[in-house]
């Protein structure tokens, strides 16, 4: 009973967080810097971050994180990080050679108040920005929003460096994976060539952090989107962003910059939002859906009617980052079970509430919602009135474990357990993987429980 | 759309100029934002008739993140907007990343957007450029030009100096420029001479002298503008002039800062060694 404090009783809090479901912005736009091919994230602040943040990514992918930082001491506190940011752009350069080096600020710089774009034009007066290599930035304070927030600033920096205007519209696509695994990049791209459509995908962190063990270390993975490709986006026939939270600004700064159309939709997490996704394509690009694709979904429909009696009425517990958090609910609504408790630690604002409670509206039980919320408090209304299934990170094992829940991990950080940088969780394919997970958590504990006379052979 | 950052040392008179100066421009017809980046949060008291003016950093930690912008922007003497930044109490916290946070702010609200239909936008800077939270208002993309407040004071002409140094680093990375120096009349000897040599030395113009008037301090008792209090007063037509000045400038120039010495040099000759 590793959390046998947590009470029942809950308590009017304001300025405490107990247990967060989130962890900070850089994190996550040095996830998102990742996603472009030969690019050096570069924390512009003290050591302590950057190699927080590096293990944060490297215990979730199991992969190495390269990145550099701007080391500051007292003395760059005081007189600001300009000095150090010039002279490691220098040395990253001259040393590691990297296609871009995207810059992230912390806490520290944040507040003193370097301003990047002024720092990035000192060193490029200088040359020391090698011709035909760029450094972008992002502004990303840890007391701001999470890092969800940080992946979303990241991958807008890179609308707002690499997208120009063009005058002839092509045929591609943009497509804004969202904060999702490298897994689900790899499927998202694979659906869309299913389709028959060209798509300029960012980021893209497949085959970066889920690559092979070849014996041989590689600074730069082959994965990731090319510079090449991103100045080309400004251009593109318009953009499909998946996930409102992680992607809408970067979609919205293109249409902006660009007037490159976007059509901001769900994860597709699910049948519904990978229809969605699908279709939306199909509109778009002109295309007719090809029989591969109709066939996964059918082999889902498939499983949902067959195994419905075992997710019928189901309640859920779920746990995380924003975008995901809608799509699991209203997947699960779709399942007829009942997502009766929903916390994400990201401040995603009353419009993201608002959408939670209408996709819920149809549950008939009482439904809890938390915007931003903790695990504290997720783990009090369990206490309160239990559930049949619980999802999120790594972190709700505790709880799982204290409640004798069957749990599904899904979302940032997965620390103990492989497979999400595998198998995706999005399109068909990965909706057939979540039905399984599912299916797996509810049976194991409907066998484990059953009386003799009532442990079943076929399920 | 033109924005303009006000700086100088404190209690230099910037925010009473600004608003004078705003107010002669809406009284122009000129649709004007200011916004104000001082703890004090008195920027915008005399467009407003009073601090009736609830601070952005007070309604964000009141409210959270979802605010909106008629929350912090309120409609002041002849249509003016106006937002004050706001910030700690002095001796705690920070008032520079207040700053930050407010204008990133204001920018995520749309106040700054087309829709506004804004002919001009005035930050009105606390002090010197002491930190980088209060260079914010001249980052890329923010203030283009910069008007110093100076009188003929030492310390008031030193600072002004050092805030062009300040300019220059953020010039030599972008777009911003100085557009002149406004001398504010402390009534020192020479001082139209000094502060037009000193602006000289700084590659710049002195764009408008204002003199020393009560009459400021009078409508400033009464939390109005020497244009709004009494319009006909000959002050009022000083900050007119001011305002025609600013709105016809096209004089941008990256200063020159002078060295310490020869900033002496400059009192001795026109100071009280003359």
């Amino acid at each position: 009973m590793l959390l046998r404090h947590t009470t029942e009783e809950i308590k009017e809090r304001k300025a405490l967080t107990v247990n967060p479901a989130k962890t900070c912005q850089p994190v996550g736009a040095m996830y998102a810097a990742l996603g472009i091919h030969g690019c050096l994230p570069h924390s512009h602040g003290s050591q302590g971050c950057y190699a927080y943040h590096r293990s944060a990514l490297t215990k979730h992918y199991k992969e190495p994180v390269m990145a550099a930082t701007s080391a500051f001491t007292e003395g760059a506190s005081v007189f600001g990080g300009q000095a150090n940011l010039v002279q490691a752009i220098d040395n990253i350069f001259t040393v590691y050679n990297p296609e871009v080096i995207a810059v992230h600020t912390t806490c520290l710089s944040e507040t003193i108040g370097d301003d990047i774009p002024q720092i990035v034009s000192k060193a490029t007066a200088s040359g020391k920005v090698p011709p035909g290599k760029y450094v972008i930035h992002a502004n990303t304070p840890s007391y701001v929003g999470s890092h969800v927030t940080g992946f979303a600033n990241m991958t807008k920096a890179m609308v707002t460096y690499f997208a120009e205007p063009a005058e002839k519209r092509s045929k591609t696509l943009n497509l804004i994976p969202g904060y999702v695994e490298p897994s689900d990049m790899e499927e998202i791209r694979r659906l869309t060539e299913l389709l028959g459509i060209e798509a300029i995908m960012f980021p893209d962190t497949s085959r970066v952090l889920n690559g092979p063990l070849t014996g041989k270390f590689r600074m730069y993975p082959e994965g990731g989107v090319t510079t090449a490709a991103l100045s080309k986006i400004g251009a593109g026939a318009g953009t499909v962003a998946l996930g409102a939270i992680a992607s809408g600004p970067a979609a919205k700064a293109l249409d902006t910059k660009c007037k490159v159309p976007c059509e901001i939709l769900d994860l597709p997490m699910g049948l519904l939002a990978t229809d969605a996704f699908i279709d939306t394509l199909r509109r778009i690009a002109g295309v007719n859906v090809p029989e591969a694709i109709n066939y996964e979904r059918g082999q889902m429909v498939d499983i949902i009617s067959d195994m419905h009696q075992y997710f019928y009425g189901k309640r859920v517990a779920v746990v995380g980052d924003p975008d995901q958090l809608l799509a699991w609910t209203k997947f699960l609504v779709s399942l007829d079970m009942y997502p009766v408790y929903l916390v994400t630690g990201t401040p995603a604002g009353k419009k993201f509430e608002t959408a939670l409670r209408d996709a819920t509206r149809d549950v008939p039980q009482e439904v809890k919602i938390k915007v931003p919320g903790d695990l504290f408090l997720f783990h009090q209304w369990i206490k309160q009135a239990p559930v049949d299934l619980l999802i999120g990170n790594t972190y709700v094992k505790y709880i799982a474990r204290d409640e004798d829940i069957p749990f599904i991990r899904h979302g940032f950080p997965i620390l103990d357990r492989v497979g999400h940088s595998y198998f995706p969780t999005v399109g068909y394919r990965g909706g057939i993987r979540l039905l399984e997970m599912m299916l797996d958590k509810l049976l194991d504990r409907q066998d484990r429980d059953a009386p003799e006379t009532a442990f079943e052979l076929t399920m | 759309m033109r924005k303009i950052a006000i700086y100088g040392k404190g209690g230099i008179g910037k925010s009473t100029t600004t608003q004078n100066t705003v107010a002669a421009l809406a009284e122009m017809g000129k649709r004007v934002m200011v916004v104000g980046c001082d703890p004090k949060a008195d920027s915008t008291r005399l467009l407003l008739g009073g601090l009736a003016q609830k601070t952005v950093l007070d309604t964000l930690r009141e409210e959270g993140e979802d605010v909106e912008l008629e929350d912090v922007r309120k409609k002041g003497y002849s249509g003016t907007l106006c937002t004050e930044s706001g910030g700690p109490e002095p001796g705690v916290g920070c008032a520079g990343r207040g700053i930050i946070t407010s204008i990133n702010l204001l920018e995520q609200l749309g106040a700054y957007a087309d829709s506004n239909d804004l002919d001009y936008v005035f930050y009105d800077v606390l002090g010197d450029v002491v930190c980088g939270g209060f260079a914010m208002p001249i980052r890329e993309g923010k203030a283009q030009e910069i008007y110093i407040v100076v009188s003929g004071e030492m310390m008031a002409m030193y600072a002004a100096n050092n805030i062009c140094k300040g300019i220059v680093k953020f010039a030599e990375a972008g777009g911003v420029r100085l557009g002149g120096l406004i001398c504010n009349s402390r009534k020192v000897d020479n001082e139209l001479e000094m502060i037009q040599a000193l602006a000289g030395k700084l590659g710049t113009q002195m764009i408008h002298f204002v003199p020393r008037d009560n009459m400021v301090q009078r409508a400033e008792i009464n939390r109005k503008t020497v244009i709004d209090y009494d319009a006909e007063h000959p002050q009022a037509q000083e900050y007119r002039s001011l305002a025609k000045k600013i709105d016809a400038n096209e004089m941008r120039v990256i200063p020159t800062p002078l060295e310490i010495e020869e900033l002496e040099t400059l009192l001795i000759d026109y100071g009280i060694a003359a």
